[in-house]
């Protein structure tokens, strides 16, 4: 489903050795046994290869794990990403970026390092980045799950030796249930919502999440599904990049009011208690996310429903990735750090550490910071 | 058991109170009696006392997982709930059917469990846990330690209730007062024409008071506004607000049943209030407040709170106790006068049959001053005032009296069911207040849970801050969440569940009370801390001092000798 690599790779490795040579000029030579990639005031740098990974803080040249506000800033001269992933970045930091996207695999030279994207199973085009330098390897994974989604590519397994891995979800209590059965429980929701004569609306990040709901819905139905403004630029962009999903429509707030009774609307959790919400009089109201196995997150923010459906890894699949790699060190950015650490260390024996980051997978309120 | 599962499901999706309503009919509509009389009992908030401590489900819990001891309190940190944490770690995955109804599962399987020895229970206890899929498994979990908490209020059920039995809402409300045991007899009575013989220990839903304040649409600094909002003083019969333990004095058939607000019977705690009340007129209910009080009961001798205390804390008081913290009953309200429910009665009425009862006692006592009932069953004096500026000015007296300011009750008002506004008022004093530096944090329970909103505060001792107090509200759902994310970023070191945090943000405190403390690092504690206000405009260097703190307490004449 994904489409080929056009570009010129080796202009690019190319224009990435000058860039890592000018940086070595001004801030002179790196310690041989330094981090191949260290967290600093700006983002996940790779001194050796003249890039930072998900800055936050302006740089030269920035490669992209995926288009979640917190990891995709528009604060880089240039960027690398994921052929399948581009689309999405020019939506979410402009159209007239500096971008080049690389295929899945595919080997890149930047400066004393070779640089492949794999995919992350996280959204369309998510990326963990694979970062060689002589024999060492390291990945990172931005945000991933392992779990089966009809709407962006597989996780793939990337043996290293130091693996940078998110937390979000590092409890034991969070597991995560087959992405068709609570598709099941969503539908379900749908229709009883439908035989009462009220509207369901539904929450879910307006990047991924919707989108994965709309592709999973596909093995119920195929009726409309009515959507929020700012969901509906993406769900076309993933339609163009081949993901089936069940047809929308895009709710026009300055429009008529319409009767929602009995259809399924799905919106970005910020619009939940807004004015918007004002055209769905009697609503039933659900929330998608990884944090909904918890009750008291659910309660909190007043949602009927919540319905458990992550794009981030549940625990044991964080500790079936981290093993599976191999890596004799991990190192985590955010989330249940801590305990991921302290679980690592103790019990399996690793070399594990936390990373200060600026990535916002840890509340559960933002786990995208924009509607 | 399937069908109380259900209807615990339901209650928890929906926020509707209608919905909440509709649901607990149709189980009522269907539920055997003996289910049903359960399902009241543990909707209501009640518990099955003393059957399972929570510490032992929690080392049931991390033998059963097969997960490290600190991982299990970790992840029972962010979850927030015990019951909860259980069934997320240990539940089946998938759907099986629960065996058993809601009263075959209390009766004969929880209940038994109490007169078990520790390994039956632990096997017992864990082999449900491993054989229950997700929902069976937190309502047992959620059954054996403690309230449901869904949602669902006293009034609520009651009006369920109400609307089932076609009763009206209060009959409902009193009859689900006090002990009883959730029986078939029980829950026939309670949905019948007439519950019979109304249990004989049973007390009556509690008038409360409301607070004058902006969320009453008055200001209550302002004379003018209170004037305006009130109309004449005439109007309202005022006394002092006491601090004491608000309490109901039942006295029926010879027995005398001493009810605290959280319907508990704390008779045994204070024998000489029951032993008083022997000389009251059989079918007698008195409202009132239990005080700490000096001997020989100079109207100035009310003992502070911190002393009061003491008596609460054990089942039974000994002699020793007796003497140094003698108590006693100022009664402010009479609900029932020989057998007869006054509640209907206007306030000035029910007052003056209250003066009346209370001089009768003093009449017939008076031989015997030493044991004499008037000394432990008291009224609580009125105030006269004739215009809302000599109250206040009466009101500024409060902290030498010991009180917290001034109850309003309106005249003409019947007894109220609970709160509702404009027949009681409650009109405090301003608390305390200090401005103290957050230093620690702890995630909260229940809908607070995985979101930081337990804050340790302190002041400074010389160059260090010192903990003076922990406060859980007074934020606003914006503010919480705006520093639970700072939280986050911004902190130290963990120590289990608590985070120190870096010095920065700065709170206004308000507090009832100050006193000494040898307990305390700071040698101090504070009564009913909470947060008033964020303090953006100032900086941790410009929190109060201890010694500052400190002067307070020399100002405070409730407080410790």
């Amino acid at each position: 489903m994904i489409t080929c690599c056009t570009e010129s790779v080796d202009t690019l490795a190319v224009t990435a050795r000058k860039h890592t040579y000018a940086m070595a000029r001004s801030r002179g030579a790196q310690a041989p046994d330094a981090d191949l990639i260290e967290a600093t005031t700006r983002g996940l740098e790779c001194a050796a290869g003249g890039f930072t990974i998900d800055p936050w803080k302006p740089v030269e040249l920035s490669l992209i794990t995926h288009a979640h506000a917190d990891h995709a800033r528009a604060v880089a001269a240039r960027y690398i990403a994921s052929k399948a992933s581009v689309p999405l970045l020019r939506h979410r930091l402009g159209q007239d970026i500096d971008i080049q996207g690389v295929n899945w695999g595919e080997r890149l030279t930047l400066g004393e390092t070779t640089v492949s994207f794999h995919p992350a199973g996280h959204v369309l085009g998510s990326a963990q980045i694979r970062i060689q330098r002589g024999e060492e390897v390291w990945v990172f994974t931005g945000d991933y799950k392992p779990d089966p989604d009809p709407s962006c590519e597989a996780f793939e397994l990337v043996p290293c030796d130091t693996f940078i891995t998110e937390a979000t979800f590092a409890l034991p209590v969070y597991r995560w249930p087959d992405g068709r059965t609570v598709a099941r429980e969503i539908f379900d929701w749908w229709q009883q919502m439908r035989r009462s004569g009220r509207p369901a609306v539904l929450f879910a990040y307006s990047l991924g999440k919707a989108q994965r709901v709309l592709a999973e819905l596909t093995a119920f139905t195929d009726e409309t599904v009515h959507v929020h403004g700012a969901v509906e630029p993406l769900t076309e962009l993933y339609r163009q990049s081949g993901i089936k999903m069940l047809p929308t429509q895009r709710i026009d707030p300055s429009g008529p009011r319409e009767d929602y009774a009995g259809k399924l609307v799905l919106a970005p959790p910020g619009a939940n208690g807004s004015k918007w919400m004002k055209r769905f009089p009697k609503a039933s109201t659900g929330f998608c996310s990884g944090w909904m196995r918890v009750r008291g997150n659910r309660r909190r923010q007043g949602y009927d429903r919540g319905f458990v459906l992550s794009d981030h890894s549940d625990w044991q699949g964080l500790l079936d990735t981290i093993t599976g790699t191999g890596a004799t060190r991990v190192l985590t950015t955010h989330g249940q750090s801590a305990t991921l650490v302290r679980y690592l260390r103790d019990e399996l024996g690793l070399n594990a550490a936390e990373l200060r980051t600026r990535y916002a997978g840890d509340d559960a309120s933002t786990e995208e910071a924009d509607p | 058991m399937k069908h109380f599962a259900q209807l615990y499901q339901t209650l928890d999706q929906t926020t509707s109170t209608n919905a909440k309503v509709v649901a607990m009919r149709e189980y009522f509509a269907t539920a055997p009696a003996a289910d049903a009389a359960w399902a009241v009992y543990f909707l209501s908030g009640r518990r099955i006392k003393r059957l399972i401590g929570a510490s032992a489900l929690r080392t049931w819990l991390a033998e059963t997982s097969d997960l490290p001891g600190w991982l299990v309190e970790d992840t029972y940190a962010s979850v927030g709930d015990l019951a909860e944490t259980i069934a997320l770690l240990l539940a089946r995955t998938g759907t099986n059917e629960v065996q058993g109804s809601l009263s075959e599962w209390v009766d004969q399987r929880l209940l038994p469990l109490k007169d078990a020895d520790e390994d039956t229970q632990r096997n017992t206890v864990t082999s449900w846990w491993q054989e229950q899929d997700y929902e069976a498994c937190y309502i047992i979990n959620k059954l054996m330690t403690g309230a449901l908490r869904v949602g669902v209020s006293q009034t609520l059920l009651a009006r369920a209730l109400a609307e089932h039995a076609d009763l009206p809402r209060p009959v409902i409300l009193h009859r689900l007062m006090g002990d009883w045991q959730a029986t078939p007899d029980f829950y026939d009575a309670l949905i019948g024409e007439d519950d019979g013989a109304a249990a004989q220990s049973r007390p009556y839903p509690f008038c409360l008071a409301a607070p004058l304040d902006d969320a009453a649409g008055i200001d209550s600094s302002s004379i003018d506004s209170i004037a305006t909002t009130l109309g004449p003083t005439d109007e309202w019969h005022i006394e002092w607000k006491w601090d004491g333990i608000r309490a109901q004095l039942v006295h029926r058939g010879g027995e005398t049943f001493l009810w605290s607000r959280g319907e508990e019977l704390i008779g045994t705690r204070f024998p000489e209030i029951v032993g008083a009340a022997a000389s009251l007129p059989d079918g007698t209910v008195l409202d009132g407040e239990i005080l700490a009080w000096q001997l020989p009961f100079e109207p100035a001798a009310v003992m502070p709170f911190a002393e009061l205390q003491r008596r609460i804390g054990r089942k039974t008081v000994g002699k020793k106790l007796l003497r140094d913290v003698p108590c006693l009953f100022l009664a402010y309200d009479l609900l029932e006068e020989h057998g007869e429910d006054l509640r209907e009665e206007p306030m000035h009425e029910r007052r003056s049959r209250l003066g009346m009862l209370i001089d009768q006692l003093d009449d017939r006592d008076a031989q015997d001053l030493a044991t004499a009932s008037r000394h432990q069953l008291r009224l609580s004096p009125a105030l006269d005032a004739d215009s809302w500026q000599t109250l206040a000015e009466q009101r500024e007296d409060s902290r030498t009296r010991q009180v917290e300011g001034l109850m309003l009750k309106r005249r003409d008002s019947h007894y109220a069911t609970g709160r509702q506004r404009g027949v009681w008022w409650k009109w405090k004093i301003e608390p305390y207040t200090v401005d103290a530096v957050m230093i620690y944090a702890q995630a909260g329970h229940g809908r607070r849970a995985n979101l930081f909103t337990d804050y340790t505060f302190a002041v400074w001792n010389n160059d260090t801050l010192v903990p003076i107090a922990k406060a859980y509200s007074g934020l606003d759902n914006t503010e919480i969440k705006a520093l639970d994310k700072w939280i986050r970023q911004h902190t130290i070191e963990r120590f289990g569940p608590v985070r120190s945090v870096e010095a920065t943000h700065v709170f206004e405190l308000a507090f009832e009370g100050i006193n000494r403390s040898t307990r305390h690092k700071s040698g101090i504690a504070v009564r009913f801390p909470r947060i008033s206000r964020w303090r953006h405009d100032l900086a941790p260097k410009d929190a109060d001092t201890l010694e500052s703190v400190m002067r307070l307490i020399d100002q405070d004449p409730n407080q410790d000798a």
